[in-house]
């Protein structure tokens, strides 16, 4: 297995981009990390994208042929693939890459990921994001993806006297982390009141516990390790990427506080970058929902089970603390494009790697980690970077 | 038209039919054809039953924020059964205040429409519980 | 042969309107009405209840209480007014969710309020024939009334499933009667959603000429008078037509207290007399004899002369809910949510 780096990264300004179009968006953010890498058309051996559910979006398929068209690569014919995992489409998108460079199978390969979600009303996207879940014996019983969130965030609160106010501050901090964000969609800081007053969607749950819709795309530029140089100057190493899977139901998990998924991969990602959780200062964690990310930062071994509540309240995932969750704002407020998700948290990572982070950079950081999850749980990706 | 695909699961969805694996003895819903504990050695040996519709709240939620197709029941309660054969399952929860739901509680299972393919549509029937 | 009940269900929404809410929104004495009708409440069913689920939660605790196998039913008819589909049974559903299908005979039957007991006699005719070993027949509605009528004063839900067979009968089928005619008092034509009546037309030569004179065709035949009945039951669209038809025929207070519901839950429709039936029976010992005679318009009368047997004595009524228990669990709401339940306000159709 070859050493894999990231050599280029770019990134849409997420929101609600009413201007642009599905492709325009996937092509901006292609095009900003081909110039970050210096890389010309001719260099790329093969394009992969990340995108949750553009049939049912802007009711196209075969997307990934679309995004190499009109990225202008139709005449090189290269291999162009889509993949999907619900909100973890892009995160797996970075993986199969990752692989193929890995393997010595491609040189040079972009990974996009995308959504266009405002393309349809809110309800439309409600029920595309919902469909994550089990069609068939969760969402055909009227549950929606917050109201199954909301049941994992009422359990936690039982099992571990989680309190609602520890849930609400994960959406206060990263609206704070999302102010100092140019890219995010949210970049307005929010009180605890205003949290916890917002209209609830899913008891416990409220608006400003959900991640918003969101149009947008992000792209990384992957090469083995040996030719990083040639592009850029501060080739980042992926040094883990970690995949696992789960029940797709919620309810068929014996406990729905802790994603399974999330531990295999993560406990397999620490053991290929040899490392140990606590060694991680920045992570990137899929707060599509806020008590998401409190699973996420359990899960992931950053604090014990039952005190993510806690830590979060405490200050303790915050920039200054003792390790900075979502610097970006997160799904929270930098945005949610689901298949963009995955591959926006790579490129956060990659500029606070870069020490590029602007306003919310973190110091000397070494250990970055991405976790990316789709649906409840059902699929997991984690990846591992680290400085040259 | 998904009138096939929900017609398919009508038994299971109005008399709870299960799978029991007969090796282990493992309760699965909705009915599989594989055990997800013993695996190959499941095979052939995955029998239906009745749950017996009893069961108490694992979890729940109330839904404000409702899809266009429940809209008209707004708000409702969702939850995570946890039947009395241990395996767990989602539906919701009727003929109570939306206060009045707590984990813990006890329910059984009744039968009402779960939705329609519009008003012209087919008309799905299914599980909901309700107070026990 | 000896033809009878082997088991029956019952069930009655829970949520609860009042004339006088009614009224409150149309402008009219809604105290007054609700007198003048004898109707203090009428139940409504919950927008995720039809005449599908009434049946079904009807025809469980039939089974519930008696020990006959689902399998050795091969007939079942579900009468109704208010099917939800125009076309496509309603008692397919309600068999598949009794696990009594594939191998039988079902049908849904129509004819105003009477169609549940319609489907009692054909049940009793393929029993009594050997053609099947047990029939079921349930009467249900979710009847509407146009907003604003004086129907929406009365127009409510439930029902109740009987099974007829002729072992372990818990009350045997002495005879039965009809009486009908070419009446057109109460109408609904294909597509329209509520109902039309004859008004005042509705009274005399339809409700009350066609119960008395199926009423004393059956006590002729039977060869009994009112006071032979321990127990008698008169269709009910509201409270006044069957108490007044009761005292014309010599029939007291006492004997059709029990089966009176509409007081308390309004005009059930097909659910009406086999709801009152149901509480009726709840409430017999071995010996009790029930004069029964259901209304329905269009127009005609079907008559049964009742008596329960030993068997009741051992009947699991606790298995299933009683009608008094039904009619206990209530919840009043406001016209406003009874207009969202009943499908009044204008919803975006599906889609995204």
């Amino acid at each position: 297995m070859r050493e894999v780096a990231i050599v280029g990264i770019g990134i849409t300004k997420f929101g609600e981009t009413w201007e642009m179009s599905f492709r325009e968006i996937g092509i901006q953010a292609g095009l900003m990390a081909m110039q970050d890498a210096k890389l010309t058309a001719e260099d790329i051996d093969a394009l992969y994208v990340g995108n949750m559910s553009a049939g049912r979006y802007i009711e196209q398929e075969h997307i990934a042929a679309l995004i190499a068209d009109y990225s202008g690569l139709a005449r090189d014919h290269i291999p162009a693939t889509r993949v999907e995992a619900a909100g973890a489409s892009g995160g797996l998108a970075v993986r199969q890459a990752y692989m193929a460079v890995a393997s010595g199978m491609h040189d040079i390969i972009v990974v996009g990921g995308a959504e266009k979600m405002t393309d349809v009303g809110d309800a439309a996207s409600n029920a595309i994001q919902s469909s994550a879940a089990d069609q068939q014996w969760e969402s055909v019983f009227g549950a929606t993806s917050p109201s199954l969130h909301a049941m994992i965030a009422r359990r936690h609160m039982f099992q571990y006297g989680t309190t609602r106010e520890q849930i609400a501050q994960v959406a206060v901090k990263n609206h704070r982390h999302g102010a100092l964000n140019p890219n995010a969609q949210f970049q307005k800081e929010i009180d605890l009141k205003t949290v916890l007053r917002s209209g609830m969607v899913a008891d416990p749950l409220g608006v400003f516990d959900c991640a918003p819709i969101s149009d947008g795309a992000a792209a990384v530029i992957l090469c083995p390790m040996d030719m990083a140089r040639k592009y850029t100057d501060a080739p980042i190493r992926i040094l883990a990427s970690a995949q696992a899977s789960d029940t797709l139901a919620l309810h068929s998990r014996s406990d729905i506080c802790t994603f399974e998924a999330t531990k295999f991969a993560a406990m397999n990602a620490y053991r290929q970058a040899g490392i140990a959780s606590k060694d991680v200062q920045i992570a990137e964690v899929h707060d599509d929902f806020t008590i998401s990310e409190i699973l996420a930062i359990e899960d992931l071994g950053f604090f014990e089970k039952g005190q993510g509540g806690k830590a979060t309240e405490d200050g303790q995932t915050a920039i200054g603390g003792s390790i900075a969750i979502n610097t970006s704002g997160g799904l929270k407020a930098r945005g949610d494009p689901l298949g963009a998700t995955g591959v926006a948290q790579i490129v956060e990572l990659v500029q606070q790697l870069r020490g590029q982070a602007g306003k919310r950079q973190v110091g000397g950081a070494k250990y970055a980690l991405a976790q990316n999850v789709g649906g409840t749980g059902a699929t997991a990706v984690v990846h591992i970077l680290g400085v040259q | 038209m998904t009138t096939a695909r929900f017609w398919r699961d009508n038994a299971t969805r109005y008399n709870l039919i299960a799978t029991k694996c007969g090796n282990c003895g493992k309760v699965t819903f909705p009915p599989r054809n594989v055990c997800p504990v013993c695996h190959r050695k499941s095979m052939g040996k995955m029998e239906k039953i009745h749950l017996s519709g009893h069961g108490e709240v694992y979890s729940f939620s109330v839904v404000y924020d409702a899809p266009l197709a429940f809209e008209m029941q707004k708000p409702y309660v969702i939850a995570i059964i946890k039947m009395a054969e241990g395996v767990m399952l989602t539906a919701q929860i009727i003929d109570c205040e939306c206060c009045e739901v707590a984990i813990g509680m006890k329910v059984k299972a009744t039968l009402r429409k779960i939705g329609e393919e519009g008003p012209g549509g087919v008309i799905h029937y299914g599980y909901k519980f309700v107070p026990a | 042969m000896e033809v009878g009940i082997v088991s029956y269900g019952a069930y009655v929404p829970r949520f609860r309107i009042a004339p006088q809410e009614i009224g409150r929104v149309w402008g009219t004495d809604g105290e007054a009405m609700g007198k003048g009708l004898m109707i203090s409440s009428k139940s409504v069913p919950a927008p995720d209840e039809d005449v599908v689920t009434i049946s079904i939660e009807a025809a469980r605790s039939m089974m519930r209480r008696c020990d006959v196998s689902p399998k050795d039913i091969g007939a079942l008819y579900v009468g109704s007014e208010s099917h939800p589909y125009a076309v496509k049974p309603s008692g397919t559903i309600v068999a598949e969710a009794i696990e009594a299908s594939p191998n039988m005979t079902i049908a849904d039957i129509e004819f105003a309020c009477k169609a549940g007991t319609a489907g009692i006699q054909m049940c009793m005719g393929l029993v009594g024939s050997g053609m099947v070993r047990y029939g079921v027949a349930i009467g249900a509605d979710t009847s509407q009334g146009a907003p604003g009528d004086a129907l929406e004063f009365s127009a409510s839900a439930g029902g109740a499933a009987y099974l007829i067979g002729s072992e372990n009968v818990i009350a045997r089928i002495n005879g039965t009667y009809s009486f009908t005619t070419d009446t057109p008092d109460f109408w609904r034509r294909e597509g329209q959603p509520y109902p039309s009546h004859g008004g005042r037309f509705t009274g005399e030569p339809a409700y009350f000429k066609h119960v008395t004179s199926c009423s004393i065709g059956l006590m002729e035949r039977m060869g009994t008078k009112p006071s032979d009945y321990t127990y008698a039951v008169f269709h009910q669209p509201n409270g006044k037509f069957p108490t007044r038809v009761a005292k014309q025929l010599g029939f007291n207070d006492k004997q059709i207290e029990y089966g009176l519901l509409t007081p308390q839950i309004g005009n059930t429709y097909s659910g009406a007399v086999p709801l009152g039936l149901a509480a009726i029976l709840d409430n017999t010992v071995p010996g009790d004899r029930v004069f029964a005679i259901a209304y329905g318009s269009g127009a005609g009368c079907d008559g049964f002369d009742i008596t329960v047997t030993e068997n009741m004595a051992k009947y699991r009524r606790d298995a299933g809910p009683t009608v008094k228990q039904l009619m206990e669990k209530t919840k009043f709401i406001d016209y406003a949510t009874y207009a969202k339940y009943r499908g009044k306000i204008r919803m975006k159709e599906g889609g995204e």
